[in-house]
């Protein structure tokens, strides 16, 4: 690691953090649980996020911990099965699709805007009031008892066939989806509405890009699942018989539906980080995103293709052929702006100044595993080759190197690197880059087992295997216990930089992007005087002369 | 896979299968599959080794201390063309191959053996044309090819051989196929890959793939009576289904005998092909597969049939070839015409010389 | 660079004005202070509900889609199980609607006119209707309890594989011949949907009349005869967006087999 750094920190004897920020403002727990304030909803998000996030990875643990041994001997196959349902749930419902938006975008999409909050503050609290309930609701549901159909609520099993909290935790999905509906409704209006003067679309950081991208996925998307865990719920609770065959109805119409959202779903999951991506590459090469037209469009390219690739999750249900050709054509398509990200940032680099701060190598990581698992998402778009790999360790490994390599690897990223303006402190660097790395590590080793093991073909959601996978699962579980000790860590130093780390000033990164500008931790109202903005996204020539100038003034 | 040396190809699997880090090649779709899948494994290596070999590059050429200055550049299109296009062209080229090989996998050919599978909470049945009944097994022969027709009896259940790269949904209420060719005798996984409830991970097997010999041995060993079409012929009398298809003049049912793989038209105007989906729908739905020509009297057996008895109805009718023996055992049936086909004690006598067993008593639920 | 309030516009600035507490108010009292001009709030709300609907176009979505693929299947079941429905009480319930739909936006006239008594007026009309509307569709819903067309509670097929069993829609359609068991088994698939759409669209309503005795509250303290229509307008683009979902309802679930 070169010890060349960009971190420029004001002197620590004087620094002080500012006396006003928006946690100072006020006090008191009903200020907070209260406030229509972004940003104290983003802390409130990140909170409750990390919570459920833990219960998630335990669950993950347990997981694990089963399948180090082929037999079912670690808890009976029903308590196995309500585990990888709930890790499930609270993995994709809980974390991933409100993680980034939630947080970081809910903090900073006004501040990269450059107005003083989003443009529903009350529809934002009530957003995460809902996220509160349905969390609620899950953990409620997992206290008694839990639900055991997977994540995906395949009927007609979840309809008729098990006895468990489905109804309860379909709604809580439901109530969770209408949380996730109304961020994203919060953000579009916001950057339609609500830029400031000069801000034009094409000068907007590409981490709004994206979480414009994730909005659209969620605000028409969203609606789609809440009414299929409505029926879902009917169905099971009085029989209506739009699922069931023996009414004439049919269980591949609730798949139609489910997967309608649940593709768009993960690129809600996935875009948000991949703007995460944009902000941190350039400001550690100090160049502007290369090519900044061509990834803003392919966000957009995405959420458009999203619509339009679901039924690439049922190519061995028995539907028909030829539909296999258009949802087959169409993945390959929606792959093709992943790509083209993943090239326009390697070549930001090209002739860039590169340090090698926590954010960076995070992003880094991101690259190579969403690489990886994006190319594995190929070998499933390619219906020949899903026709072995489908329901297997493959299709596992697939999306949580996505999900996990990519997704989660942008958001520790972000989280990092937008510290010290949230918190108006630095983390601890070295600490922080050795986290970065045992993750890294973790992970590979965790998942990549995992393709090998869907090659041979260990089905997924099994407690019990042929004794010749366990070798390969022993690997995924020691790795798996080096992953959590990668996780553990930022939550322990965070934690410790609230009190002890160094003072971050304005702008320790010498970033460009209005967020920096202004002081750390932000006023409630962001900005005293609203910016009128001359000057295009990552100019860091206009970031010299103006540092320039500030110094000749002083 | 033809330009590889067989020799290389043959080492490179055997070696892989030892170590256990790759399945068995057992069916003549497996190689082909494979083919593509080493394909696509090359693509991913050299794109991750592009993309590992730019980050890691770019970052040892222009880290601060080398690179002190940053050099603005907006974008280049040529760049953007180029990383667009060559990814899209290989992803047509992997998207032509794998439907080509999809297309192979899942329209089975005329002469295929078929083997019914009833997927249900938590075992697989198979139930061979001629009786044969296995439970969380498969008996083939090599080198034939063999159609599988699966239908779920409870919830979605998915029916796996990694080793022959296939895997198929068992879906209630309607039948989906696929088909394999075996090509190496041993014993394989089966496993079920759809998510199904408790024991899930239990639903596991044994595809067994013998040589033609064995299999006759096992066949002739492991009959358990009846073979499929016999159980049928029962169920068709037993269910009064000779009432109305008698295939005598003026019945008012059509004539069922080579009925099998032929088109028909319905009273709707539209034409259908006679398979086992479509017979299977008729048995339990038929007011929608009125034949031109006929009213919709047809009562549903929905209910009254398992999905065991439908297959051994539809196998019935696939064999039928004339209505002689229809005829037979119209007279041992003690239904009356109006009573809308329900069940009712069964005949005492059977048709003609054939020892056949006796059909039990039943009434509403006809097993098996 | 870490001047906080270091002026954002281009090099050539003036010193900042740093905002304490709020010593101008060149704004109205109902504008929120995140906005920066009263036509920005109003754009903006105006936007966002619009959105909000759109989401209630995929909301609903889904069940016309459900709707349509089982009376594409079942076309006949369909049939002769909207002809269990009341034509009369579905007529009155439209009406009904829109005319509640142009009292809410007399209502809007009178927010932007200033007319208070007005206004409360129509808001308690539309409320009214709105109360009226459910009250009909609670009939209809108790009929077909008695009935036993509610799915899976005591569901009987008995008026539809055998009509003359139930002589009141038997006379209304005596051209309904009897269903064969099997499609008159897809009945409750159809009383299903019937069940979640307009059931879903009656929870829109119930919603929707609670705002509404919430908007009466305001209206009567003249919290919308003061300028700020903007809420009024809202809810009135919600209001007509339920309506606009019944419209579509009555002629799919009550008008199956009329046609000219």
């Amino acid at each position: 690691m070169s010890t060349d750094t960009i971190v420029r920190l004001p002197d620590q004897s004087t620094a002080r953090l500012p006396k006003v920020n928006f946690i100072t403002k006020e006090n008191g727990l009903l200020s907070w649980l209260l406030t229509g304030d972004h940003k104290r909803i983003a802390t409130l998000y990140l909170i409750s996020i990390t919570f459920f996030f833990a219960i998630g990875g335990a669950l993950a643990g347990l997981i694990r911990l089963e399948l180090l041994t082929p037999q079912s001997d670690l808890m009976s196959t029903d308590t196995y099965n309500k585990v990888f349902s709930m890790h499930g749930i609270i993995m994709v419902f809980l974390f991933l699709v409100p993680s980034i938006p939630a947080t970081l975008g809910n903090f900073l999409m006004p501040l990269m805007i450059g107005a003083k909050d989003l443009a529903l503050p009350k529809i934002n609290l009530l957003s995460w009031y809902l996220y509160i309930i349905a969390g609620g609701m899950i953990l409620y549901s997992m206290m008694t008892g839990g639900v055991d159909t997977g994540w995906t609520f395949t009927v007609p099993l979840s309809t008729h066939y098990v006895n468990t909290n489905v109804i309860t935790t379909g709604l809580a999905i439901f109530v969770a989806g209408f949380s996730s509906v109304f961020t994203g409704l919060n953000f579009i209006v916001t950057i339609h509405k609500m830029r400031a003067p000069g801000m034009t679309w094409f000068r907007l950081p590409l981490f709004v890009w994206s979480n414009y991208a994730a909005s659209i996925l969620m605000v028409l998307g969203t609606p789609v699942l809440a009414i299929t865990l409505v029926l879902v719920v009917l169905e099971r609770a009085f029989g209506i018989g739009v699922f069931d065959p023996a009414k004439g109805g049919d269980p591949i119409l609730f798949q139609h539906l489910f997967w309608f959202y649940s593709h768009p779903a993960v690129y809600i999951m996935i875009l948000p980080g991949m703007g995460v991506i944009s902000e941190v590459i350039s400001t550690f090469s100090r160049k502007r995103v290369f090519g900044y037209t061509a990834v803003a469009f392919s966000s957009v390219a995405i959420a458009v293709f999203a619509f339009f690739v679901w039924e690439h999750h049922m190519f061995i249900m028995g539907v028909s052929n030829y539909s296999t050709l258009v949802f087959s054509l169409l993945t390959m398509l929606v792959a093709v702006p992943s790509a083209i990200k993943i090239f326009n940032w390697s070549f930001t680099l090209y002739k860039g100044s590169i340090t090698f701060e926590t954010p960076m190598l995070y992003s880094f990581g991101f690259m190579g595993l969403f690489t990886i698992g994006g190319l594995t998402g190929v070998f499933l778009a390619s219906t020949g080759t899903d026709i072995h790999l489908t329901e297997t360790y493959f299709i596992v490994a697939h999306f949580h190197f996505v999900m996990v390599g990519g997704m989660l690897m942008a958001f520790l990223s972000g989280i990092h690197f937008w510290w010290p303006k949230w918190t108006g402190r630095m983390y601890p660097e070295k600490i922080s880059q050795l986290a970065a790395l045992i993750t890294f590590i973790g992970f590979n080793l965790t998942f990549f087992p995992q393709f090998i093991l869907g090659m041979l073909g260990m089905p997924r959601r099994y407690a019990a295997y042929p004794p010749e996978f366990q070798v390969l699962n022993v690997f995924s579980t020691a790795g798996a216990t080096i992953l959590g000790i990668g996780y553990l860590l930022p939550i322990l130093y965070l934690t410790w930089s609230l009190k002890y780390g160094e003072i971050a000033g304005d702008n320790p990164w010498q970033a460009t992007g209005l967020e920096w500008q202004i002081q750390s931790p932000p006023l409630t109202e962001n900005f005293p005087e609203i910016p009128i903005v001359d000057y295009e996204a990552y100019d860091y020539e206009w970031l010299e002369r103006k540092e320039k100038e500030v110094t000749r003034v002083g | 896979m033809e330009h590889i040396s067989h020799v290389l190809w043959q080492f490179l699997v055997k070696w892989m299968t030892n170590f256990a880090l790759f399945p068995p090649e057992a069916s003549k779709i497996a190689p082909q599959m494979d083919a593509l899948f080493f394909f696509m494994v090359l693509i991913s290596l050299i794109g991750l080794t592009v993309v590992v070999l730019l980050v890691i590059g770019f970052s040892i050429l222009y880290s601060k201390k080398r690179h002190p200055v940053a050099v603005q550049i907006e974008g280049s299109t040529l760049l953007e063309a180029t990383w667009t296009i060559i990814p899209l062209g290989l992803f047509l080229v992997i998207f032509v191959w794998g439907s080509l090989i999809y297309f192979r996998v899942y329209t089975p050919p005329a002469n295929a053996m078929n083997i019914y599978v009833v997927g249900k909470q938590w075992m697989w049945k198979a139930e061979h044309p001629g009786g044969q009944h296995e439970i969380n097994s498969l008996h083939i022969p090599i080198g034939r090819p063999i159609q599988l027709t699966l239908i779920s009896q409870d919830v979605f259940h998915s029916f796996s051989i990694p080793a022959f790269r296939v895997k198929r949904e068992a879906i209630p209420g309607r039948y989906t196929n696929v088909w394999f060719e075996a090509t190496q005798t041993g014993t394989y996984h089966l496993f079920c890959t759809q998510y199904c409830g408790t024991n899930h991970s239990a639903m596991i097997g044994d595809i067994v793939v013998l040589s033609p010999d064995d299999y006759k041995k096992w066949l002739s060993e492991s009959t358990s009576g009846m073979s499929l079409a016999q159980n049928g012929e029962r169920l068709f009398a037993s269910l009064s289904c000779n009432a109305c298809h008698s295939g005598k003049p003026g019945s008012r049912g059509p004539n069922l005998a080579g009925i099998f793989g032929s088109e028909i038209h319905l009273a709707n105007g539209s034409t259908a092909q006679v398979n086992e989906a479509y017979l299977r729908d008729a048995i339990l739905n038929p007011s929608d597969h009125v034949a031109q020509g006929y009213v919709p009297i047809m009562p549903t057996y929905q209910g009254q049939i398992s999905e065991d008895g439908i297959i051994s109805l539809v196998e019935y009718i696939k064999t039928m070839n004339s209505n002689d023996r229809v005829e037979q055992t119209l007279n041992t049936t003690t239904l009356l015409p109006e009573s809308e086909g329900k069940a009712t004690t069964a005949g005492q006598k059977s048709g003609g010389a054939n020892p056949a067993k006796q059909a039990p008593a039943s009434q509403g639920m006809v097993k098996q | 660079m870490s001047d906080s309030t270091t002026a954002l516009h281009g090099p050539h600035s003036d010193p900042p004005v740093v905002h304490g507490a709020h010593t101008a108010h060149e704004h109205p009292p109902y504008q929120r202070h995140h906005f920066a001009s009263m036509e920005q709030q109003v754009d903006t709300t105006s936007f966002a509900m619009w959105l909000f609907l759109l989401t209630e176009i995929m909301f609903f979505g889904g069940l016309f889609c459900s709707y349509l693929i089982f009376r594409n299947w079942y076309y006949p079941a369909f049939v002769a199980a909207s002809h269990q429905l009341s034509i009369k009480e579905g007529t009155a319930n439209t009406a009904v609607l829109i005319v509640s739909s142009f009292t809410m936006a007399m209502g809007v006239w009178c927010a932007e006119t200033r007319r208070k008594g007005a206004l409360v007026l129509c808001l308690c009309l539309t409320f009214v209707l709105g109360l009226v509307f459910l009250g009909i569709k609670y009939d209809e819903y108790h009929e077909k309890y008695e009935k036993h067309h509610v799915p899976s509670w005591h569901y009987s097929t008995k008026s539809f594989t055998d009509p003359a069993s139930d002589p009141e829609v038997h006379n209304a359609y005596p051209d309904d011949k009897p269903l064969p068991l099997d499609m008159a088994r897809h009945t409750e698939v159809y009383f299903g949907l019937y069940f979640a759409m307009t059931g879903m669209h009656a929870l829109h309503m119930i919603i929707g009349i609670s705002i509404l005795g919430f908007m009466i509250f305001r209206a009567r303290a003249g919290a919308y005869t003061n300028g700020h229509v903007t809420f009024v307008n809202n809810f009135g683009l919600y209001w007509h967006f339920v309506d606009i979902v019944w419209i579509f309802l009555y002629p799919l679930l009550y008008l199956i087999s009329r046609h000219a």
